[in-house]
């Protein structure tokens, strides 16, 4: 490579001083140098992203038959927790109350469960302000209270009040059968 | 004078890299080739889903491979990697693979131990529970994990695919307890086992009875299942399995090596230049 | 460092800089414009990849540190859960491995290269003495990091090595177990090692600044072994000395890359990938390859104590070096005699690591049964070894001194600039003068 374009510029003075032909040289070469500790840069860097076992996420499956109605079950998914909640009707009405109100992340409640199983809310459990875990039942609307900045969840999982910005995460999941789901 | 110094150096660092082990004996590995020899070499894919096809029905009833997962077999370089599927994770051919075994788990509701159909995350099951339990189900030998057993191993894949394909019946005059089976490859001390006339065999004694025999596996592509096609087929796979990333390395090796190569003819034009009116 | 500063700020900024912190005043008398002998050959570059080699060890082993597990039960997979799942992690955990013995490599030609030059005679003993210093952390360091990844050399090279301190009278058994922090090597030990392991390259760090100070005082020896006479004997160390020592080390890299992409295992043990197992010790405790020889003057002697005082004294042997060497000359260029005596001292060191290598009852040349001598067979590496060990010790404590008062050297240039004409490079003995042509 350096060959090749070192000899390919003109050089009348070979053995003289050609300033263009010097500093080209030596240019090159540091861009090299500049070039090979960048290449080596790269893998420092990546070497932080997650790694190989923690992509291969584990997908978990949970069997709903166990929460009764008005109640909420707490599992550990992806090193966060995963709010399971079986509502009652009057919380779905008061959701579904709701879906026109003045919300800060417009969302209707069908939007966040599957299509017929409107009892069955799934959620990722971390506070989207800060990430800490918002106690259930809590607040004015008897969805979510956080504790450690006083964010406020509808029944819904929405936002309505306090400094979150959006509403609670729902992750992929899927029902294997009406009892029971896979997340992930 | 100093270089010709260094060059003994040089010399004296590449002899001394694999001392010679003192007191056993064993022949020399068979001298096989391998698709993934030398600088540039590969794995051969259809070779290892073949090897790994042999590991699953014949080797895993013993030995363990910890440090494989059932992704690994469908990432980058591993035998079943699929172009469709970056994450290996959602491989389906894999999935398959995991789904027709078992591992443990704990039930979360009642603390259970229970078992459940593997996923592609999962580790390979190990086939005992703990090494006891190994132990008492192979008459006190350890099958060891095969994980990086080609790495682990002087000779390499020769002297792994050597082991599985020397057996040989006794020569008379060496007398084999119960769960000693002789082999020439294998490194060991039978002086106090040789009776009979001259010196004491090459090789030793080892626990496993041979493993692999003639149509041992049906392969599914048809190819022939002789005991050295199966050896070798397995060896490639657990050759894989030990270095799952050498294909990457060797690639990035070559790209790394013709950088600095011109790098340094690039520093030499550069380090000519700046000393050329220096005279001394 | 060395006479009076050069710099000129040109800037306000560096102005400015320059009477508060003249960091920027320093750099450039260290590395731009310090007056370095224009006469330095290819062997003086490795000072420079020294650096380059201790800045890849602590930039690849703080990344690694980020992944590695000090647990007995977890180092193993770890290690290979680096190797096989970190982004990069082959390449970085390659580099690391790899990087220790390229260190090594580089660590003796650079002695190798202060010993022929005489580097180490006045004024620069305590340059010598740091070095030195940085040798011995060295070895410490690599041989805590060799421990880590736990296999079953890194394990019972541990037991043996830590063991040896159990050879002290009195007091060996007691520092014995506080340095495992138990009765074994065990999870305490592996935790404090991996703890120092990553200390002591800082320490070493520390020590190579105390060594270019040093350095920067005297000025760089040469191969003429004169002093600088003038300004005519210099050249600026940038970029003269800036564009050779790039070139020496990315030839260098080559070699190193190579290694590492191509051969990762060639200069470890196959048996370090079987995981550490307390109840089986392997057939064969070898330690790595850079510490061969010092091994084989351990076995060398049949007594514990002795052998491990004969070790360490074979490096101290070299702290007292500049007081060993009676010459008046400081280069063996102008000493014919102790050149070849300087040679054999290499060998010495090669056959050394052989027998480090080797099974203390393995014959040297096979077939020969050899005749019994002592406690052992005379063709043994047994025997072997203690004529290596010996040499080794004659060498500093009866040549070095020896040749000093009775050799005749040849005539010393006034100085580096005298003309290349009376260059020894056309007698016999200077066949190591051609790269200097070039340099």
């Amino acid at each position: 490579m350096a060959d090749t374009v070192v000899g390919a510029t003109p050089d009348p003075h070979a053995s003289g001083e050609d300033p263009s032909r010097r500093d080209f040289i030596h240019i090159a070469a540091g861009a090299a140098a500049i070039g090979a500790v960048g290449g080596l840069v790269w893998p420092l860097i990546d070497q932080m992203n997650p790694a190989g076992d923690t992509l291969a996420l584990a997908s978990i499956e949970f069997d709903l038959g166990k929460v009764e109605p008005g109640q909420q079950v707490v599992v550990k998914w992806r090193g966060k927790p995963l709010f399971v909640r079986h509502r009652t009707p009057a919380q779905i009405a008061a959701a579904i109350k709701d879906d026109h109100a003045d919300l800060r992340d417009p969302q209707t409640d069908e939007e966040r469960h599957k299509a017929g199983k409107a009892e069955w809310l799934i959620l990722v459990g971390t506070c989207t302000h800060l990430g800490c875990v918002p106690t259930v039942g809590g607040g004015d609307y008897g969805g979510w209270f956080c504790p450690c900045h006083g964010s406020v969840y509808d029944t819904s999982g929405r936002i309505r009040k306090g400094p979150a910005p959006k509403n609670l995460e729902v992750p992929t999941y899927a029902f294997l059968s009406d009892s029971k789901i896979k997340v992930g | 004078m100093l270089r010709k110094a260094f060059a003994f150096a040089a010399l004296g660092l590449a002899l001394m890299a694999g001392p010679a082990l003192a007191g056993a004996t064993h022949a020399e590995p068979k001298d096989v080739h391998w698709s993934f020899e030398g600088p540039f070499g590969k794995f051969d894919t259809a070779q290892v889903q073949r090897g790994y096809k042999v590991y699953r029905e014949v080797c895993s009833a013993c030995h363990s491979m910890e440090q494989m997962y059932f992704r690994n077999l469908g990432q980058k370089g591993g035998p079943f990697y699929d172009e469709k599927y970056k994450n290996p994770n959602d491989n389906p051919y894999v999935k398959s693979l995991a789904k027709d075994l078992q591992v443990k788990d704990i039930d979360a509701d009642t603390g259970d131990v229970i078992q459940r159909p593997a996923g592609s995350a999962d580790r390979f099951p190990a086939p005992f529970p703990n090494e006891p339990a190994a132990r008492a189900a192979n008459g006190g030998a350890l099958p060891p994990d095969l994980s990086v057993i080609v790495k682990a191993r002087e000779g390499g894949p020769q002297y792994v695919y050597s082991i599985l394909t020397g057996y040989k019946d006794p020569p008379p005059g060496l007398k084999t307890g119960p769960n000693q089976y002789y082999n020439p490859y294998m490194s060991g001390d039978m002086t106090s086992s040789w009776s009979g006339k001259g010196p004491v065999p090459e090789g030793g004694f080892i626990a496993m009875p041979p493993p692999l025999v003639d149509g041992r596996v049906t392969f599914d592509d048809k190819s022939p299942s002789m005991l050295s096609q199966e050896a070798k087929d397995v060896v490639a796979y657990l050759a894989w399995a030990s270095d799952p990333k050498a294909t990457e390395r060797k690639e990035f090796g070559l790209g790394a090596m013709i950088y600095l190569f011109f790098f340094s003819v690039l520093l030499w034009f550069s380090y000519r230049r700046v000393w050329k009116n220096i005279g001394h | 460092m060395s006479g009076h500063s050069t710099y000129e700020p040109k800037t306000g900024i560096e102005r400015w800089l320059d009477v508060r912190l003249p960091i920027l005043r320093f750099a450039n008398d260290t590395v731009v414009t310090f007056p370095t002998p224009k006469n330095l050959n290819y062997w003086y570059t490795f000072g420079g990849i020294l650096a380059l080699m201790l800045g890849i060890q602590i930039v690849t082993g703080i990344v690694l540190a980020m992944h590695y597990v000090p647990h007995v039960d977890m180092a193993f997979n770890s290690v290979q859960r680096i190797k096989r799942d970190v982004n990069y992690g082959w390449l970085i955990q390659g580099m690391h491995a790899n990087g220790a013995s390229m260190f090594f490599l580089a660590v003796y030609v650079h002695m190798f290269r202060g010993l022929y030059y005489g580097s180490y005679k006045a004024p620069r003993e305590v340059l010598w003495i740091l070095g030195c210093v940085i040798y011995l952390v060295m070895i410490i360091t690599a041989f805590m990091g060799y421990v880590l990844p736990w296999g079953q050399m890194s394990f019972h090279g541990a037991v043996v090595i830590t063991n040896l301190i159990g050879a002290l009278p009195v007091v060996g058994p007691a520092i014995t177990t506080w340095l495992w922090g138990g009765f074994a090597v065990d999870d305490a030990t592996l935790n404090r090692f991996f703890s120092l392991h990553y200390l002591l390259p800082f320490v070493i760090a520390g020590v190579v600044a105390l060594h270019i100070w040093a350095l920067h005082v005297p000025g760089n020896s040469n191969p003429k072994g004169v002093e600088v006479k003038s300004e005519a004997d210099t050249v600026p160390f940038h970029p003269y000395y800036t564009v050779k020592d790039g070139f020496a080390i990315s030839v260098f890299l080559l070699l190193y890359a190579a290694f590492v992409f191509f051969a990762p295992d060639a200069l470890g043990d196959a048996v370090n990938y079987v995981k550490a197992n307390p109840l089986v010790t392997p057939a064969h405790i070898v330690p790595e390859w850079y510490l061969l020889p010092f091994y084989a003057i351990l076995r060398a002697l049949p007594n514990k104590l002795l052998g491990v005082i004969a070790m360490f004294g074979a490096i101290a042997t070299l702290f007292v070096l500049p007081w060993l060497d009676t010459s008046k000359v400081r280069s063996m260029r102008y000493r014919p005699a102790i050149r070849l005596w300087y040679f054999i001292f290499f060998i010495d060191c090669i056959v050394l690591g052989f027998c480090g290598a080797h099974a203390p009852d393995d014959l040297v040349i096979p077939g020969v049964s050899g005749l019994q001598l002592g406690d052992a067979n005379l063709n043994s590496f047994v025997w072997l070894s203690r004529f290596a060990a010996t040499f080794y010790f004659a060498y500093f404590w009866v040549i070095t001194p020896l040749m000093g008062l009775t050799e005749t050297p040849l005539k010393v240039p006034e100085s580096i600039s005298e003309p290349v004409l009376s260059h020894p490079a056309s007698a016999p003995m200077g066949a190591m003068a051609s790269p200097e042509k070039r340099g």
